[in-house]
């Protein structure tokens, strides 16, 4: 085989890219080469490196050094997990494409494509096609569609670390399979940013054994600079985080030193508040910052996204929302509202600044109570070692195959036999037995395991002159392709302004607890309601000061075990005279109070703080292993002790620990401590500790909707469907009473053990506990440690009764009726 | 299946509630309920949703053992008999009332009941959209409610929240009562509940499998 660079293919580009005034960085020589040589694979490299030209140049190169092999029709399937991506992505592409003087169409096609460019592209598909998981799988639902993909030579997927352990990446995966049966010599890659687990990530993506695979890793590291905020003393600090308000000043002179500053938040809340905070403290800021978060409406987001590019705004503050997507030229200074709780967000968050390459990442960080101070300081001290959070995969999601057999029985039908071996070559299903399979099938063309012939249930049947399993009412159809997808919202409501003009989406939880005429927020602005109708909030503007900020669900991130690690190492290093770290210095008064009242555990210790107020008597643990888990732990502590003698807690936790409180002294001594720790017996007790029923109930909602078992009514659609709304809850108990066996059922219980529970996580916490000293202190107020802990809002009871046991205790107790 | 009462004085008629999802009129003879929804699991799957089809038969087992425990002459449906189009469900129903020829059989029309009044009368149930027995009016679903009138109705599936120490809450179905009105709970499984609707001066009777409170 020739090499490369003596290719004609490779000097077109290479002068491209001369012409340009750039060389082709290592890492993308590198996987042209590899991909010249017929290898799958995995990119690594830093935003802002050019990971796109790395592939998509690859494939420019094969073609321009074997036309003859192309065929008309899509050649390159770009699958990226965000919309907003595909937009600029296209452009450059075509960019390339026209200077190089190629005849290339390169073409988006997700959710925001009009329906008459959708008809076009059916009739003529574009050569470059850019698009998501999603749409892919609606592609699947189409008639006739396997003459698409006849023809496609390399799949990409951008982001493949953000899409791997969710449901969009096995959907990811199943649309690979079946690209790949319907052109078997496709090449895979995709691109990814630095995780744990490159090794694992790659397999999932490329799980074929007849296929060479490779992983080409950049040499060129990011510089990152973390800085935090420090307020003028340590006292100034407001505990569990009323959010660092006092901080707005500091951050002000941080947005006037640089260009464009994008202020990340935790949740759309928090966005919310440090939009008005900001404004608040400067006034002239108007006009020049804008907030984005993922309930603002998307015309408005992309504007807002067009006005940082241009260099129109000072200040944006934003959620998640803005982690991925576009590389924003402008922008040269992040600022981190309270602690990312994990180190790849952080650094993800870190690269939207300088995003040229060899440019510093510039990073503030605003501490939202003192000890956050410490996770910055285990955050930096992670960023210097490089080691960022793996992302574990999803397996065995059925809804999401019982979703995919139903999209193919849409599109063309298919053969039982060959479906099963597409499914089972992904990685998600490698581990799919024949039953499971076959109670599928059963599933989506009887409606069940069931004894009773269902004459009325047609979803999917058996076209005997085709041979294949297809769907033929156009009803059901239409509600399937609805339906595809693995993103489950809570039903959301559109908010207008009675004259007209989206604002955004809201939580019809939220709106169903507010009154026609009451103020809120939403995109920086104060609202009240006028009417709702259709899914609709009509709203006008409010002339009310004060207003409620709406609180979406979710959002609360727990703290990453990787980050915990670091974190329990910072503490342990705390007090150490030799510190020269800026953070921990600030701290040390603070610490000092810690260890003189009480103690800061070592890495190998687990303290424990038990401490009499006039409330009761309150039990402190620092298991330090993010909220999720210390919810656990803290109704399996509090059913251990309970076995000791009957008591009852209420339950407080937060990241780096939790707290039992009871009205009696807890019986806790260091001895018996060991026992209530240990972990004997450690799975058995946390589902005794748990109602599980309950907890796996809410986890099947998801389930519910994936599996087309809940029809979403989509805001803006007059068409609600009525007639079949039920709520997954609902579904879940008539499932459980009638049809236990059912594997969605079963998967809502794994995932609540593999995710809420996070059994693996749980099991090396105890494991580690075991092995440290066990250190019980009794103080006589609260600690620095404990007192976030206390003032934390999140609380609940431990209690493992039955319903009618709660009825009975309610009768005795005083109840509250909520209306 | 257990069998909870429990007596109210509403519109100057004794009435016992039950936690069974009905209400029975001694004076009468009368057992009321409302939204049986018979036909729902078979439009669900119609619509190629799975859900179980025990579930109906489980609710007319459950109908079928309170006639036998309560032996009404008369029984009394505050509408949505009928989930959605003629389906296979319908059949099972039809078949199964074959059983109480001799109970008289009323429909207070609601808004899933939308086939013609012949269909209902050859099925054995004369069709009102109001009615008005001594002194309680059957109503599907009480929107105007006019002075010294007592309405029974149905159709918005209500439940309670209820909130324990510590953030817990629970939801049951429940009879809501006022002193001129009473919703009755939905009498099928295969239902969710509705725990925003208030009524002025609204006393909750709600209920479980071995009792029913007041709340």
């Amino acid at each position: 085989m020739s090499k490369l660079e003596q290719t004609e293919g490779y000097r077109i580009i290479h002068n491209w890219m001369a012409d340009k005034g750039y060389a082709p960085f290592d890492f993308q020589l590198k996987s042209w080469k590899k991909y010249a040589q017929n290898y799958h694979g995995l990119v690594v490299a830093p935003t802002g490196f050019g990971k796109t030209y790395a592939m998509f140049l690859a494939v420019l190169i094969d073609y321009l050094n074997h036309p003859e092999s192309y065929k008309k029709g899509i050649k390159l399937l770009w699958i990226s997990p965000l919309r907003s991506l595909a937009k600029d992505l296209q452009k450059a592409m075509q960019t390339a494409i026209d200077e190089i003087g190629l005849d290339w169409q390169a073409a988006v096609r997700n959710g925001d494509t009009s329906t008459s460019v959708r008809r076009k592209q059916e009739r003529n598909m574009p050569d470059i096609l850019l698009t998501t998981p999603e749409t892919m799988h609606l592609l699947f639902s189409q008639k006739k569609n396997s003459r698409w993909f006849k023809n496609i030579r390399c799949v990409v997927v951008d982001e493949w670390h953000e899409l791997l352990s969710t449901k969009r990446g096995v959907l990811t995966e199943l649309a690979i399979a079946r690209l790949r049966s319907l052109s078997p010599n496709i090449r895979i890659w995709g691109v990814s940013a630095t995780i744990g687990n490159l090794e694992e990530a790659k397999n999932v993506l490329v799980p074929y054994e007849s296929v060479k695979t490779t992983i080409v890793t950049s040499k060129e590291k990011k510089k990152l600079k973390i800085i935090s905020l420090l307020p003028d003393e340590v006292e100034l600090l407001p505990w569990a985080g009323h959010l660092g308000g006092k901080l707005a000043k500091n951050v002000l002179d941080v947005i006037y030193e640089n260009n464009t500053t994008l202020v990340f938040t935790n949740t759309r809340n928090q966005a919310e508040m440090w939009y008005q905070l900001l404004l608040n403290e400067d006034a002239d800021l108007a006009g020049q910052i804008a907030i984005h978060h993922g309930s603002i409406d998307a015309k408005l987001r992309n504007w807002i996204e067009d006005a940082i590019n241009d260099g129109l705004l000072k200040v944006v503050v934003c959620t998640s929302s803005l982690d991925l997507g576009v590389d924003f030229k402008p922008v040269d200074c992040v600022v981190q509202v309270g602690s990312a709780k994990g180190i790849a967000r952080f650094m993800q968050r870190a690269g939207r600044s300088g995003h040229s390459p060899n440019e510093i990442s510039k990073v503030y960080f605003v501490p939202t109570h003192a000890l956050e101070l410490i996770e910055v300081s285990a955050l930096k001290e992670a960023v210097k070692k490089r080691d960022v959070e793996a992302r574990t995969p999803m397996v065995l999601t059925y809804d999401v195959m019982v979703q995919f057999l139903v999209t193919l029985a849409v599109g063309e039908g298919f053969d039982k036999e060959k479906a099963f071996e597409m499914i089972r070559e992904t990685h998600a299903f490698s581990y799919l037995t024949k039953d499971d399979f076959e109670w599928a099938m059963q599933f989506i063309t009887k409606g069940g395991e069931t004894l009773h012939a269902y004459e009325e249930f047609h979803k999917v049947v058996f076209d005997e002159e085709k041979e294949l399993f297809v769907v033929k009412s156009r009803r059901i159809s239409m509600l399937h392709r609805m339906n595809i997808g693995a993103i489950v919202s809570d039903a959301m409501l559109r908010v207008k302004f009675m004259k007209g003009g989206y604002i955004g989406m809201i939580e019809e939880y939220f709106i169903s607890k507010l009154k026609v005429g009451m103020p809120f927020v939403l995109a920086g602005r104060v609202l009240e309601i006028a009417h709702i109708k259709d899914m609709t909030v009509f709203v006008r503007r409010s002339k009310a000061k004060k207003a409620i900020t709406p609180s979406w669900k979710g959002g609360r991130l727990p703290l990453t075990s990787y980050l915990s690690h670091y974190l329990r190492l910072k503490l342990n290093d705390a007090l150490k005279p030799s510190i020269r770290e800026r953070e921990l210095k600030f701290l040390n008064p603070l610490l000092t109070t810690q260890n003189i009242h009480s103690h800061i555990p070592k890495s190998d210790e687990f303290l424990v703080e038990k401490i009499q107020t006039r409330e009761g008597c309150h039990l402190f643990f620092f298991p330090f292993e993010g909220r999720l888990v210390n919810e656990i732990m803290a109704s399996l502590i509090a059913y251990r002790i309970s076995k000791l003698q009957p008591i009852t807690f209420s339950i407080a936790m937060n990241d780096y620990g939790f707290g039992l409180l009871s009205d009696q002294d807890i019986p806790v001594t260091e001895e018996n401590l060991k026992t209530i720790l240990s972990k004997e017996n450690l799975m058995e007790d946390v589902v005794a500790s748990i109602n599980a029923s309950e907890v796996a109930s809410r986890k099947f909602r998801d389930i519910a909707v994936i599996a087309g078992l809940v029809v979403q009514s989509h805001p803006g659609k007059r068409k609600t469907n009525k007639s079949l709304q039920s709520s997954s809850s609902l579904i879940f108990k008539v499932l459980e009473d009638y049809e236990p066996n059912n594997l969605l059922l079963r998967q809502a219980y794994t995932e609540v053990f593999n995710e809420q529970l996070e059994e693996a996580r749980l099991h090396e916490a105890f494991d580690r506990i075991s092995k440290s000293t066990l250190i019980l202190k009794e103080a006589k107020s609260y600690t620095p440690l404990s007192f976030p802990i206390k003032v934390d809002s999140l609380r609940n009871t431990m209690s493992n009764e039955k319903l009618s046991d709660r009825i009975a205790r309610l009768q005795k107790q005083q109840y509250k009726l909520i209306t | 299946m257990n069998i909870v009462t429990k007596e109210i004085v509403f519109g100057n008629a004794k009435l016992t509630l039950t936690n069974q999802r009905v209400l029975y009129w001694k004076a009468q003879e009368m057992l009321i309920l409302s939204d049986i929804h018979v036909g729902k699991t078979a439009h669900f799957r119609q619509h190629g949703i799975a859900i179980p089809d025990a579930v109906l038969l489980k609710d007319l087992e459950r109908l079928k053992f309170l006639i036998e425990h309560f032996q009404p002459k008369q029984l009394m449906v505050v509408g949505d008999l009928f989930h959605a189009d003629y389906n296979q469900n319908f059949d099972v129903f039809i078949h199964w009332m074959e059983q109480f020829q001799d109970v008289t059989k009323i429909l207070i029309r609601g808004n899933h009941d939308r086939f013609k009044v012949e269909f209902y009368e050859n099925l054995g149930f004369q069709t009102h959209i109001q009615k008005t027995i001594d002194t309680l009016t059957f109503v599907h679903d009480a929107v105007k409610v006019k002075p010294n009138t007592y309405y029974i109705s149905g159709h918005i599936h209500p439940g309670v929240r209820i909130k324990m120490k510590g953030r817990q809450y629970l939801k049951l179905p429940c009879f809501q009562v006022t002193n001129q009105q009473m919703v009755l709970p939905a009498f099928s499984l295969f239902t969710g509940l509705n725990t925003r609707t208030t009524l002025e001066g609204m006393k909750n009777y709600a209920f479980t499998e071995d009792a029913i409170l007041e709340v």
